[in-house]
């Protein structure tokens, strides 16, 4: 036991006086719940867009009223004939240009049909998508106004409730994707690197052939950064929290035993990837091919799952980050309790024992 | 008994093939037993099993009074090793590498603290304890890595190419230091490529494709293979 302290304090020592691996542990996390929170979202803000009015009436005035009023656009520039929609498209400012049919009221009161065209800049279709859906959700309000009035025999009204981030805040779904992808860095790469640059510089050698049983060596490498891995995600949640106001519905004690769950599959990764790289960077390489891309473009922490190919689907099934991300979502964000994903558990469950085992053999091996 | 390490018919066979076939020697106590081969003639191989880090395929070895099949582990506690990097902890100080060795094989904060003070002073580096390893000198790193892997008091050390990369007059000062060991009673088992160094053994064997092929004092041999130095004897041996 007294040996391990000594083996865990140099492990210590190597991590706080290396400043990469500072940055890698404590300023990463951190840049990257910003980047993803202010820098990276679906929702639309202050969007440029122009309005060529041929109508000009008091309809097509009062639905340019309700749009300006919004937070969602800011109406930049008028237009007055047909060639200078698309110039203000190439000088690239605008977003959008929405175009009223001349006779907009008119028609719209007597023949019971008008026209507004929204002509969008597709170079960014999720923003394209978005606005055409925005401004269609505005017509149908001002529609349904114009109607109070007037009696519509069959009407069906929706009623729309979006549950557990009724806001559709797209940080709601980052924060657990981004304590993913930290943890499977900090625990997966971090631990692989500093394994390998043992290797590397002799000393696993030295480790291996002194009184300490392997598994003591291995053991000793990864406790450190169980550790910090439990400081980071609660750093992680925390800002969620606090600056971003994502809740925590459910258990605490829950989150944390699947959060160590993931973490030890995450090292066993890692420890997996140190016995097969023999130098820091073949494992770092490794690392970031192989764990932290399939963990951001397969987990369904920014693609979603649903909607990708077949062979895609199945790849993700194989990504442990899958499986936790849908395990988070439902503690933090739903705050259900263990029987809704006692399965996804279990799959995350039976892939850490699986990648602790092949690491023990393959460790094995290399001693040989 | 005066032998510290009694090999017989020591094999480690991957498939078919023999890395080390059937060596047989002993080492004295208190020796400097030279062990040299050329590349892949199977020297680390067969230090690997007398370490404990590597199990034979068959046949003896006792080191240290254990036996490397049983006793791996008792094997590791009583022997030092050095390998050829001179592995020690860059980014810890001289001291913390000194506690964290002296930890691994056990030894009391006590023991440690006044170990380190006598290193300290026989290395004549008094002033360098907070110093970070990494800024050390060749030189000193070799020597500090000497005196770690001597720290728990070993009766045998086990040294890997000790002196590559060093420049002469560090080597030659190196060799004192092993010399001075040697007096003491521990046991020096050293590979190393430099034919110069093989003069300074007290015995030396040869390993060719997996067998020793040589073993007796470097005059011995001098006067078996009618040559001047143990350069020319290797070359012999190694060409077969």
């Amino acid at each position: 036991m007294k040996r391990f302290k000594g083996f865990i304090k140099k492990e210590f020592y190597h991590i706080f006086r290396d400043k990469r691996s500072l940055f890698i542990l404590f300023g990463m996390p951190i840049v990257q719940i910003m980047l993803f929170g202010f820098a990276i979202t679906n929702e639309i803000n202050n969007v440029n867009i122009a309005i060529f009015d041929k109508a000009k009436d008091e309809k097509s005035q009062e639905f340019i009223q309700n749009i300006t009023a919004s937070n969602y656009f800011d109406v930049k520039q008028l237009i007055y004939n047909q060639k200078d929609i698309e110039k203000s498209f190439k000088k690239g400012h605008i977003k959008a240009v929405l175009v009223f049919e001349p006779d907009f009221a008119k028609n719209l009161i007597k023949e019971d049909k008008a026209n507004i065209q929204v002509i969008t800049d597709a170079t960014e279709p999720n923003t394209a998508i978005t606005i055409v859906n925005y401004i269609s959700t505005m017509l149908k309000k001002l529609q349904i106004n114009i109607n109070k009035n007037t009696a519509i025999p069959y009407q069906i009204k929706p009623t729309t409730r979006l549950l557990y981030n009724p806001e559709l805040k797209s940080v709601f779904m980052f924060v657990p994707g981004v304590m993913t992808v930290i943890l499977m860095l900090v625990s997966a790469m971090m631990t692989s690197i500093s394994i390998t640059k043992e290797k590397e510089l002799g000393t696993m050698e030295i480790l291996l052939v002194s009184p300490l049983k392997p598994f003591q060596v291995i053991l000793g490498k990864v406790f450190p950064y169980i550790f910090l891995s439990i400081i980071n995600a609660i750093a992680i949640l925390l800002l969620g929290y606090f600056v971003f106001g994502v809740p925590i519905v459910g258990s605490y004690i829950l989150l944390a035993l699947e959060t160590i769950l993931f973490i030890l599959s995450a090292l066993s990764l890692g420890v997996l990837i140190s016995t097969i790289s023999s130098t820091q960077q073949t494992a770092m390489m490794i690392s970031l091919m192989g764990l932290l891309l399939p963990v951001i473009i397969l987990s369904g922490f920014i693609f979603p799952i649903a909607s990708m190919p077949l062979p895609m689907q199945v790849a993700s099934k194989i990504v442990p980050a899958t499986w936790f991300n849908i395990i988070l979502k439902n503690i933090m964000l739903k705050g259900v309790g263990f029987k809704y994903f006692w399965k996804e558990t279990l799959i995350l469950l039976g892939m850490t024992v699986f990648f602790i085992a092949l690491s023990i053999k393959k460790y094995k091996i290399r001693l040989e | 008994m005066n032998n510290i390490i009694q090999v017989k018919n020591l094999t480690k066979q991957y498939g078919d093939f023999f890395a080390v076939n059937k060596i047989s020697f002993e080492v004295k106590k208190g020796e400097i037993f030279g062990f040299l081969g050329a590349n892949g003639a199977g020297k680390t191989t067969a230090m690997k099993m007398l370490i404990g880090v590597s199990k034979p395929t068959s046949g003896d070895a006792n080191v240290a009074g254990f036996d490397v099949f049983k006793n791996p582990e008792k094997i590791k506690k009583s022997i030092g090793y050095m390998s050829q990097k001179f592995a020690l902890y860059d980014d810890l100080t001289v001291n913390e590498n000194i506690t964290f060795f002296g930890g691994i094989y056990g030894l009391t904060r006590k023991v440690i603290k006044q170990k380190t003070k006598a290193l300290l002073q026989y290395l004549e580096i008094e002033n360098l304890g907070k110093t970070l390893v990494g800024s050390l000198p060749l030189g000193i790193k070799q020597k500090l890595a000497f005196s770690i892997a001597l720290i728990h008091e070993p009766k045998i050390v086990f040294l890997d190419e000790p002196t590559g990369g060093v420049d002469p007059i560090t080597r030659r000062q190196f060799w004192e230091m092993i010399y001075e060991k040697a007096h003491q009673g521990t046991t020096i088992f050293v590979t190393t490529h430099y034919m110069d160094e093989a003069e300074y053994c007290d015995r030396v064997s040869i390993m060719v494709s997996g067998k020793i092929e040589a073993l007796d004092t470097p005059k011995k041999l001098k006067e078996i293979y009618k040559v001047d130095s143990m350069n020319e004897v290797f070359l012999k041996l190694a060409r077969g």
